[in-house]
């Protein structure tokens, strides 16, 4: 990314081709110099404490090294310089509280929904106690829940989560439970999956924009690369088979082995719902070229526009394609609004990859009390068509004052069906249309109007300006405060 | 070692392309060990479970360290003492709110000081435990994975004592390519690990041009069901200090070791350092699933005196968290310290007379064990019963036992042991009835072969 990034200033044909590759250059270092220069130092790593100890065994001074953790583990614990995180930190520092902090920092930086929590307390409140605690023999029975149980979830567990995602997806694909695996979020079912299907520095094409968490959730214990495959607000950033095809041959030029595909659906940051075409192109791409498609649909019930979803599972089923690299990846954390609870699923249609990722699962089971519970709440089939039918209004509801209140401002916004958030055009607000432009604004919106926004450069987006805003955990009231705020950069 | 699947041709594809997709080495490869007896055993059992009334004649399950004898103190806990606030927390219903969205490595700050507090305790105080330094994962299993990923690269090794658990095999090595290089122990001196034997396990390790990164033990021992000396503890941070090496403790078992005072954890020996070039290599894993008798619940910890060890294994815990839930619903039971204090003290207590049940009835049939102090199994030696001194020999006899006795037993080989005709047997996931049962069984066996 950081070699692609300087040369934005070329491609977009902006004042010619020495101007436009060295200035960005030089500016997008010295920005990351800037923003080196925010991080606290490093501790000192030659410095040795004196020693009291007082064993004479360990009394050896300056003479022990320190010792050292895996060259994987260095990059992790390092403070991180994406904005996606360095936002996030931020508005801990300085919360926004409607009531005691009026003036600290809004959150739009993460993909959460608060507005159906009235309904799921409710439920809780009259069903927790009794999911857990009651067994078949209407007596408590701690070894109902304490004891060791499939790792991958058993099957009632399983059929929950299978009926639960073909009713959200509007009953027009089934799952089978044969193929499903429970994990404990959406997190380590990504990197499970990535896991199973890709070597030590394969890769996976994966369209841009994209979920910062992706860097993390592939790359930290993996070693699997992400090649980003650009996509353009002309064609409101829906991948295309050709730039696909662009990014495979220069993939395999370099000699990086693609393993695989993946996307998210409803698209994170975009919000877009791939229509059924574009699926179909995909799965006949990754035909083509021998190689797995894992769709992320973890906001399948978070639609709120007019475009139907559909499934890959759904154009997997087409007989031309051999289903066995199709694989799904959903969570209950966006949906049910539920993160806390830990429960992922990975649906695969290759019976290798389902044994493989059920013996992962001893890595990243979910608890089994909170398994019962979830039993109880899928298979609530009334409280979930209620739900369900709440859920969607509410997100179409704010989604229509977000962008209407942002449309007032003259700030437009990608067309998008689903996704807890939307994906802003803020280019009008920048000082310079760069990626520099864009991080000086993502500075400015979360210092003068105390906004964090999530800026498309953590998300590897191609042209500067957008920023994504998630919108779901606001109060109608938050909604002027915001825009009041916004106009003030205007 | 696994190869990626070689490509088949499949009658199904009708097009062009017959080639079906490639997966991944791990995927593939058998590191997951599931077709080794230690879990053939266990299939066996699932075919033909033993069952108090419906089934007394069935295999008794008696390889699988789960400790059911402690269930109803906490099930009177859990029911009676404060349900409510058990499910919530301790705001009650409008804790819910945190509850869903509380998904932070961190770990709830409540639960953690719950965790440290229970830990001291199960160490009489000897050690102190910072909540700040409790990285929480989602079980054991995975506390002891996420480690080897943080403290050695792919193709580094991890010294191990013998015999060990069987799950270190998959757990250590399947996801991070790290190798297991063993520590020969032997019953000349009850299997305690010698400074001789990690010399020449490190030698072998330098010889075949492995890097060293750490050594890994548990302690209470899983499969000898003792604790280690607290000198052999000095000697192996010694080791670790010389070789700048990490030292990672697997406790796991620390709330089952009969007698409190018998236990030494490394934590005691770290508490008496200042020097943190020594401390910060030292680091514990550990696990409500034996203590508590709370597997399912999926909670682990690792402990660990390093700074960038804590914060690595924070982030990198994304992949294994304990639901919010779990950690609503344990933090007030753990924070109680007068049920902690009382559970801990009949639980050590059941597990021992549990354990001299066992080992007096094992005598009587003319079997010896190790002597052990902790855990839910005893090492029991059938060496004298072997044809022959091999692993053919062992495993022929751990047929016999599995397909006759009808009982299933963990064969030392699966341990890496290496001397023949050991077994670990668990004593703690049955009823003291089912225990007699599987004695009976055990005498009548001897009784027979005696007569030829």
């Amino acid at each position: 990314m950081r070699l692609i990034v300087p040369l934005r200033g070329v491609i977009q044909g902006r004042g010619g081709l020495f101007v436009g590759s060295l200035i960005p250059c030089c500016l997008f270092y010295f920005l990351q110099l800037y923003l080196k220069g925010r991080r606290p130092p490093p501790s000192d790593p030659t410095e040795l404490p004196r020693t009291s100890s007082r064993s004479n065994l360990f009394s050896r001074g300056n003479s022990i090294g320190r010792v050292r953790v895996s060259s994987r583990a260095l990059p992790v614990a390092k403070p991180s310089d994406s904005p996606y995180y360095i936002g996030l930190e931020r508005v801990k520092t300085d919360p926004y509280d409607r009531i005691t902090n009026t003036d600290g920092i809004i959150q739009l930086g993460l993909a959460e929904s608060t507005l159906c929590f009235d309904l799921l307390q409710r439920w809780m409140s009259e069903n927790l106690m009794d999911s857990i605690m009651q067994s078949d023999a209407g007596e408590f029975d701690i070894s109902n829940i304490a004891m060791y149980k499939p790792f991958e979830g058993l099957l009632e567990l399983r059929v929950a989560f299978a009926d639960f995602m073909s009713r959200i997806m509007g009953g027009k694909v089934s799952f089978d439970p044969s193929n499903m695996v429970i994990t404990a979020g959406g997190t380590p079912a990504i990197e499970v999956l990535a896991f199973c299907l890709a070597d030590h520095g394969n890769a996976f094409l994966i369209p841009t924009p994209y979920y910062p968490g992706f860097e993390r959730d592939i790359k930290f214990r993996t070693g699997v690369e992400l090649i980003p495959v650009h996509c353009r607000s002309s064609d409101n950033f829906t991948v295309t088979v050709s730039a696909l095809e662009q990014a495979f041959n220069q993939a395999r030029k370099r000699g990086s082995k693609v393993s695989g595909i993946l996307f998210s659906n409803p698209s994170n940051p975009v919000g877009n719902i791939l229509s059924r075409e574009t699926l179909h192109d995909i799965l006949k791409f990754a035909q083509e070229k021998n190689i797995h498609v894992i769709s992320d649909e973890i906001f399948a019930d978070s639609v709120y526009g007019d475009k139907e979803f559909v499934s890959m599972a759904e154009v997997a089923y087409s007989e031309e394609f051999d289903k066995s690299r199709v694989h799904i990846i959903y969570a209950l954390s966006k949906d049910l609004s539920i993160p806390g609870f830990r429960a992922g699923v990975i649906y695969s249609f290759h019976e290798d990859v389902v044994n493989a990722a059920k013996k992962l699962m001893r890595f990243t089971s979910v608890s089994v009390p909170v398994r019962r519970i979830l039993i109880s709440l899928l298979s609530d089939v009334r409280f979930i068509e209620e739900y369900m039918t709440a859920h969607r209004q509410r997100i179409r509801d704010k989604h229509i004052r977000f962008v209407e209140g942002l449309k007032q401002l003259g700030i437009p916004c990608a067309v998008s069906g689903g996704g807890l958030y939307c994906w802003v055009d803020m280019s009008s607000l920048l000082t310079s249309y760069s990626e520099k432009g864009e991080l000086e604004l993502f500075e400015k919106l979360l210092t003068v109007a105390k906004i964090n926004a999530t800026p498309g450069t953590a998300c590897y987006c191609i042209e500067p300006g957008w920023f994504r805003c998630c919108f779901t955990a606001l109060a109608d009231e938050d909604i002027p405060v915001i825009m009041d705020r916004i106009r003030q950069l205007c | 070692m696994g190869l990626p699947l070689m490509i088949e041709r499949s009658s199904n594809n009708n097009n062009n392309n017959n080639n079906v997709v490639e997966l991944s080495r791990v995927a593939v490869s058998d590191t997951h060990g599931e077709d080794s007896p230690y879990f053939a055993g266990w299939k066996a059992y699932d075919e033909n479970p033993y069952d108090e009334t419906h089934n007394p004649s069935g295999v008794i399950q008696m390889g699988l360290a789960e400790n059911q004898v402690s269930f109803d103190l906490l099930e009177t806990y859990l029911e009676k003492k404060n349900p409510e606030g058990s499910m919530w927390g301790s705001k009650g219903a409008p804790g819910f709110r945190e509850n869903a969205l509380f998904q932070d490595y961190h770990g709830l700050k409540t639960f953690r000081q719950a965790m440290a507090s229970f830990m001291e305790q199960i160490r009489g105080g000897k050690a102190r435990f910072d909540p700040d330094r409790i990285v929480l994962t989602a079980g054991a299993t995975a506390a002891n994975e996420l480690l080897t990923f943080i403290l050695a690269d792919p193709n580094d090794a991890l010294l191990v004592p013998t015999p060990y658990y069987p799950g270190f095999d998959r757990d250590l090595r399947w996801r991070t390519g790290v190798k297991i290089v063993p520590i020969h122990c032997d019953s000349s001196n009850n299997f305690q690990i010698t400074p001789e034997a990690l010399e020449s396990a490190y030698q072998t390790a330098r010889d075949a041009n492995i890097r060293v990164r750490g050594v890994l033990i548990t302690n209470p021992s899983n499969p000898l069901g003792a604790t280690v000396q607290k000198k052999v503890l000095e000697d192996l941070l010694d080791f670790c200090v010389r070789k700048n090496i990490h030292l990672v403790s697997d406790e796991i078992y620390s709330g089952s070791v009969f007698h409190a005072s018998e236990f030494t954890s490394v934590a005691e020996i770290v508490e008496n350092i200042d020097d943190v070039s020594v401390k910060e290599r030292v680091h514990i894993v550990y696990s409500l699933s034996k203590d508590l008798g709370l597997p399912g619940f999926r909670v682990g910890t690792i402990y660990s005196y390093n700074d960038n060890v804590v914060r690595t294994a924070r982030r990198m815990s994304s992949f294994t968290l304990v639901s919010s839930q779990t950690q609503h619903m344990l933090a007030s039971m753990l924070s109680d310290v007068e049920f902690t204090e009382k559970y801990i003290r009949i639980n050590r207590e059941r597990l021992r007379r549990r354990y001299e049940t066992i080992v007096e009835g094992l005598k009587k049939a003319g079997i010896e064990c190790l002597k052990g102090n902790a855990g839910l199994f005893c090492w029991m030696n059938l060496g004298f019963l072997l044809e022959k001194k091999t692993k053919d020999g062992e495993l022929q006899l751990w047929d016999v036992i599995l397909k006759e006795l009808k009982l299933n037993i963990s064969p030392g080989t699966s341990c890496h042991c290496s001397e023949f005709g050991w077994f670990r047997v668990c004593f703690a996931n049955m009823s003291e009835n089912t225990l007699e049962i599987a004695l009976k069984r055990i005498h009548e066996f001897m009784d027979r072969r005696r007569k030829f």
